[in-house]
């Protein structure tokens, strides 16, 4: 378990590490920001001289070495634009996303799975068409989509609630709505399916010839036999989640990480989009060893190394 | 004397189309009642239908089963459900995938008797002991894939008689198992049957089965019983022609024949194609117009029940 964990743990890593690679080298491909730092009428001379003071007329193999050596050092940098730590600069920026997330993560978990089991229970009834449909409906809207809509709802037609900006839990609920969305139709279908699945076993008509009711064979036996491929599900939406956090923290002006990404693309701030990206894929890298953690959790045959 | 198990004129259909076809059964107090025939002619939904636990696409569609004189057709599910596991059990064909992988299998076994693990363990115990699982202490907090297959039949059997019910179907119990542990388990069947009064109800398509253990047995073809009755009786005499095909196809009875009626000309009929007669007549070498005309009835014949126009 614990040299499963450790290999795990060394892949997660040397993942990270590309993807930092290819976002590095990606970025400079556009050139540097060295023009939008000069004032305007500045002479190449000038010019030149900034890129110099700044290290981007180095070969990239250069640059990729001097920046992982700082990183080494836990050294990342200061903002070219905004004159700040960068390290500063990300971490005011990563409660708002954290917040943003487990909003959406409740909302896909939360309705997700709930509407799963009972598709699966109920299935052929009109109450699984009823969540189908819901279901449907939460997977083929586009986020930017289902965002505008419930801010034309909620914020401009109802005024419940916020257009935009973050300002107290009330601000939370649209965004977290529109990016939980398509997570919890995913939730939702994987469930099912799930649960379908474990449904038609053997172990349940025998759970049933014990006495048991078809809810206490699902209670008792059913879902946590599901269970196993839901995490993988979990595991991945989180990737997904911060993808979508993005998009809806563009459309609902909210201050995370995703917005800030955003801005130091277009302002080529490299330094902060690299320990972005670099917080994100250690996110992703955690959230995959929990749930390794749980498969153990849930099935003695991991647990006992079977 | 009312037999614990009587089926009476059962029939099922799938999507209106019928499968078994008024079959009537009984078994009583600690006997045990071969149920042969071969692969799907319906013995498992049978099993299923006394069980109430039929798969959503077979559907009763005349007859009742009673246990002990008691109507089980009429009973709501709640009620059915109280009986399951108290008055009449089940145990499978695989019983690996019989046991849920994730949960020990004291508390499984448990669930027969409605109490808690805890509550329930000196009994469960006590039953590992009896169906021969040595170690109890430590392999009633086991889960499945910590034991062989032998074992974990021994499992689901001792889950299906702890709460000590009246009847027990059993569905292939050892088609699954390695030939030295299914002789075990059939011997383990047996005596526990007996000693407490069990009536047995085993399904099986292995006439080497039906000799080592049963005490009565009816053969089934396409969905119909062909012939019932004592095991000496129908081995010494066979009237039904599809029973002495069927034994005359198996040169000995410790052989374990895997599939009997390959050789025997021809193939079942499908429920689709069964017409108003005798389902084995294109497969009879004894069939005229009649047989093919009319179904026979279930007549008593010597010590046996046959269906069939010119069995003598
Ligand atoms: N879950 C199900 N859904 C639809 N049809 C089924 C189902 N289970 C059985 N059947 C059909 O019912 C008929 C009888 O099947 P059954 O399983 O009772 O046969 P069997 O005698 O037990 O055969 P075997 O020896 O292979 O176990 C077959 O035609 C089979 O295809
Ligand atoms: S009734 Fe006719 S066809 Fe059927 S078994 Fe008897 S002889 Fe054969
Ligand atoms: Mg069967």
């Amino acid at each position: 378990m614990i040299g499963h964990i450790a290999s795990r743990l060394g892949q997660a890593l040397l993942a990270s590490f590309g993807v930092l690679t290819i976002v590095f080298f990606i970025m400079r491909l556009s050139g540097d920001p060295t023009l939008l730092l000069v004032p305007e009428g500045a002479s190449l001379e000038q010019i030149n001289q900034l890129r110099h003071q700044l290290g981007f007329d180095r070969p990239l193999p250069i640059q990729f070495a001097a920046y992982l050596g700082d990183l080494a050092r836990l050294d990342f940098g200061e903002s070219l634009v905004q004159r700040a730590p960068v390290l500063g600069i990300v971490a005011e920026r990563i409660p708002y996303t954290v917040a943003l997330a487990s909003g959406a993560l409740l909302v896909a978990i939360g309705i997700g799975i709930p509407a799963g089991i009972v598709m699966a229970v109920a299935r052929g009834t009109w109450l699984e068409r009823a969540l189908a449909g819901f279901v449907l409906a939460g997977q083929s809207l586009p986020t930017f989509w289902s965002g505008i809509l419930l801010i034309l709802l909620f914020g401009v037609t109802l005024g419940w609630l916020p257009t935009s900006g973050a300002d107290g839990i009330a601000s939370l609920i649209m965004p977290s709505l529109a990016l939980g969305a398509v997570g919890m139709s995913t939730f939702a279908r994987m469930t099912r399916i799930a649960v379908l699945d474990e449904l038609s076993r053997d172990y349940v008509t025998a759970a049933r010839a014990r006495g048991l009711s078809r809810g206490q064979a699902v209670v008792g036996h059913v879902l946590r036999n599901a269970a196993v491929p839901v995490v993988t599900i979990a595991a991945l939406e989180i990737g997904n989640l911060l993808a979508g956090a993005v998009i809806v923290e563009t459309v609902f002006a909210w201050p995370g990480i995703g917005q800030l990404a955003i801005q130091s693309i277009q302002s080529r701030d490299f330094l902060v989009v690299q320990t972005v990206v670099l917080f994100v894929s250690l996110v992703y890298v955690a959230t995959n060893l929990l749930a390794d953690l749980l498969y153990a959790l849930i099935d003695p045959r991991i647990r006992m190394g079977a | 004397m009312t037999p614990v198990l009587a089926i009476e004129n059962l029939s099922l259909s799938i999507a209106g189309v019928p499968v078994v076809d008024g079959i009537n059964l009984g078994v009583d107090a600690g006997e045990v009642m071969a149920l042969v025939g071969e692969s799907g002619c319906g013995k498992s939904i049978t099993s299923a239908a006394v069980m109430r636990l039929l798969p959503g696409a077979v559907s009763q569609t005349a007859g009742d089963i009673r246990l002990a004189g008691e109507s089980l057709s009429r009973l709501s599910e709640r009620q059915m459900q109280a009986m399951r596991g108290r008055r009449l059990s089940m145990i499978f064909q695989e019983p690996q995938a019989a046991l849920d992988p994730l949960s020990t299998i004291g508390t499984q076994i448990a669930e027969s008797l409605r109490q808690s693990a805890r509550a329930a363990r000196p009994a469960v115990l006590h039953m590992l002991d009896e169906v021969g699982i040595a170690d109890p202490a430590r392999r009633i907090d086991q889960y499945p894939f910590e034991l062989s297959g032998g074992m974990c039949q021994r499992v689901v059997i001792a889950a299906a008689l702890i709460a000590r019910p009246e009847l027990l179907l059993a569905d292939e119990p050892t088609t699954a198992l390695d030939v030295t542990i299914q002789a075990q388990i059939l011997d383990l069947l047996r005596t526990l049957a007996r000693e407490r009064g069990t009536a047995v109800l085993l399904i099986t398509h292995d006439v080497g089965v039906v000799a080592d253990i049963a005490d009565r047995v009816a053969v089934m073809y396409a969905g119909r019983i062909a012939e019932a009755g004592p095991v000496h009786s129908i081995f010494a005499q066979p009237r039904h022609p599809y029973t002495q095909l069927l034994l005359a196809s198996v040169p000995r009875l410790s052989d374990v024949p895997k599939s009997p009626l390959a050789v025997i000309p021809g193939r079942v009929p499908t429920p689709l194609e069964f017409g108003p007669g005798c389902r084995f007549a294109s497969r009879c070498p004894r069939a005229d117009a009649q047989c093919v005309a009319q179904t026979p009835p279930l007549r008593p014949l010597g010590d046996s029940d046959v269906a069939c126009w010119h069995a003598a």
